[in-house]
């Protein structure tokens, strides 16, 4: 029964990583960079629900909409301010180096707002969960929550991006900006758009995450970030199915490393495992191989 | 009202490559114009700056009496003016129905894009009958029909054609320049640029010659056809 629970457990981690894979892998499909910013989004919105809930003594319900309006806002800021005016830089490097400097800057001014000292948070699923096999096994109420939302938001997004035309607009320029631009695609906007989503998306994963694992610093977002980061490669980057699945994988792989081997050890194999996917299989599960053009 | 398109004194560069030098031309409504000339001499560069790929440094791009040198290139496929870019560029993840749908991202009447698309597709028989293929797997003629119907989605009043002929067999050459002269005797004004411009001149009503940037010579296609200078220089004769 504990490989069992294991196993739902990290069911549960591996969709709170597929979420944040998503915002990731979508960014890099359409806007061809790393948003190595990305993680700390998902601190950012935590705040967000922690104030509206705790501070101010709102509905969670409310703060986790006010997170993912205000993620979603802010992901679009970030790319017209600091991102765009890169996106033709003579090298790719100047938007990837940006992108770190964003993630400092949002670590350091919530250091500077909230403090350092981790804030306990209170979880936005008030469900205690349900119990099987009399008893045996018990599964939390946030853990169900977290795999439906997963399913939820990966069927959605590829409804969105299969049956509309702003879909079909990230389709094309994932694959060609240009040709997108001759279809009378307007890149700039669908590209915010990418932003808009992956960056509500990191909101939702926060909610998540800090109602499973209730404490939060600044630097929450940093590793589940980097992790999701690893799903993403492992999956294939810019393949949203890839992210689902690397997300999972990785999750499991985590949760049963921490229960089999060692819980000091589990984060040495999850990037482990990167470095395995990058020597042997470097464009991931699902990924496709880059055709250089001459 | 003048030219459908009229191009005057426009430069670009490249960082510090000065590609196109004062160049000026115009293509009146219903003419099939070609552009020709060597590897580098700024054709590509011109198509890509009309389609708003490229801003030019100055000059002006009028196209029907508006400016659009400065103009966003999604908005310049809306009114009116599509490309076929060079090397085809079709999405290659998608299926053949999937790039021509896109070829009508700017359309909003649905019935409208369905008449198009039975359209496009009674002139490419071969698109109809490969329509659930993902493009990529299609050959290199094939993919160029793929892009001349994704083109005609948009309904254009101007095609921009780039190199059309690039790469391929002499039976799809005839072919595709058979579709350049049915798309033309349809209504569609064309801007063809070629290294063909043997097959360029032959369609065409009037050319322009592009040399290291400038337009060094004009006239009547067939007068441009049997000049000795051109001859020499482009036609191998």
């Amino acid at each position: 029964m504990s490989f069992l629970t294991a196993l739902v457990s990290g069911l549960s981690l591996g969709s709170i990583y597929a979420i944040i894979a998503l915002g990731y892998t979508m960014v890099y499909g359409i806007a061809k960079m790393l948003n190595f910013a990305h993680g700390d989004f998902i601190m950012v919105g935590c705040y967000i629900i922690f104030t509206v809930a705790s501070t101010w003594g709102s509905s969670p319900v409310l703060g986790v909409i006010a997170a993912i309006v205000l993620c979603t806002l802010l992901g679009v800021a970030t790319e017209r301010v600091a991102y765009r005016p890169l996106r033709h830089a003579a090298s790719p490097l100047a938007v990837l180096i940006t992108a770190i400097g964003v993630s400092y800057l949002l670590e350091n001014l919530a250091l500077l707002i909230f403090g350092a000292d981790a804030k306990a948070f209170t979880s936005v699923i008030p469900w205690n969960g349900i119990s099987l096999f009399g008893g045996q096994l018990h599964i939390q109420g946030v853990t169900i929550v977290t795999i439906a939302v997963s399913v939820v938001v990966l069927v959605a997004l590829q409804l969105f991006i299969h049956r509309t035309r702003s879909g079909q607009a990230m389709l094309a320029a994932s694959q060609d900006q240009g040709a997108a631009t001759l279809m009378g695609i307007d890149v700039n906007r669908t590209i915010s758009l990418t932003f808009a989503i992956g960056s509500g998306l990191a909101a939702v994963a926060g909610a998540l995450l800090c109602s499973a694992y209730p404490s939060l610093s600044p630097y929450t977002g940093a590793m589940p970030g980097i992790k999701a980061f690893v799903a993403a490669v492992l999956g294939g980057i810019g393949s949203i199915p890839g992210a689902m699945i690397g997300g999972l994988v990785l999750g499991i792989i985590e949760i049963l490393a921490k229960t089999y081997i060692s819980s000091q050890l589990s984060d040495a194999i999850v990037f482990g495992i990167l470095i395995v996917v990058l020597l042997f299989k470097p464009t991931g599960l699902l990924g496709k191989v880059v055709q250089e053009k001459v | 009202m003048g030219a459908l398109l009229e191009v005057k004194n426009l430069n670009v560069y490249y960082g510090v490559i000065h590609a196109l030098k004062d160049v000026s031309f115009h293509v009146n409504k219903g003419e099939v114009v070609a552009l020709i000339g060597a590897n580098g001499a700024g054709k590509t560069t011109t198509l890509h700056t009309l389609s708003g790929l490229l801003r030019p440094q100055s000059g002006s791009i009028l196209y029907q009496d508006k400016e659009i040198a400065r103009m966003p290139g999604h908005k310049i496929v809306s009114m009116g003016m599509a490309q076929v870019p060079e090397g085809r560029r079709v999405f290659a993840d998608l299926t053949v129905e999937q790039n021509l749908r896109l070829g009508a991202f700017t359309r909003k009447d649905k019935n409208e894009i369905d008449e198009t698309l039975s359209m496009v597709y009674e002139r490419f028989p071969r698109l109809k009958e490969r329509q659930k293929q993902v493009s990529g797997t299609l050959s290199g003629g094939e993919q160029q029909m793929l892009a001349m119907g994704r083109a005609l989605m948009s309904h254009p009043d101007i095609i921009l054609m780039d190199e059309p002929s690039m790469g391929l067999s002499p039976i799809m050459v005839g072919e595709i320049f058979n579709i350049i002269e049915k798309v033309h005797a349809d209504g569609t004004t064309v801007l063809l640029v070629e290294q063909n411009a043997k097959k360029a001149l032959k369609v065409a009503d009037r050319a322009y010659v592009l040399e290291t940037g400038r337009i060094t010579m004009e006239g009547k296609a067939s007068d441009l056809l049997h000049d000795e200078a051109i001859q020499k220089a482009y036609l191998g004769e």
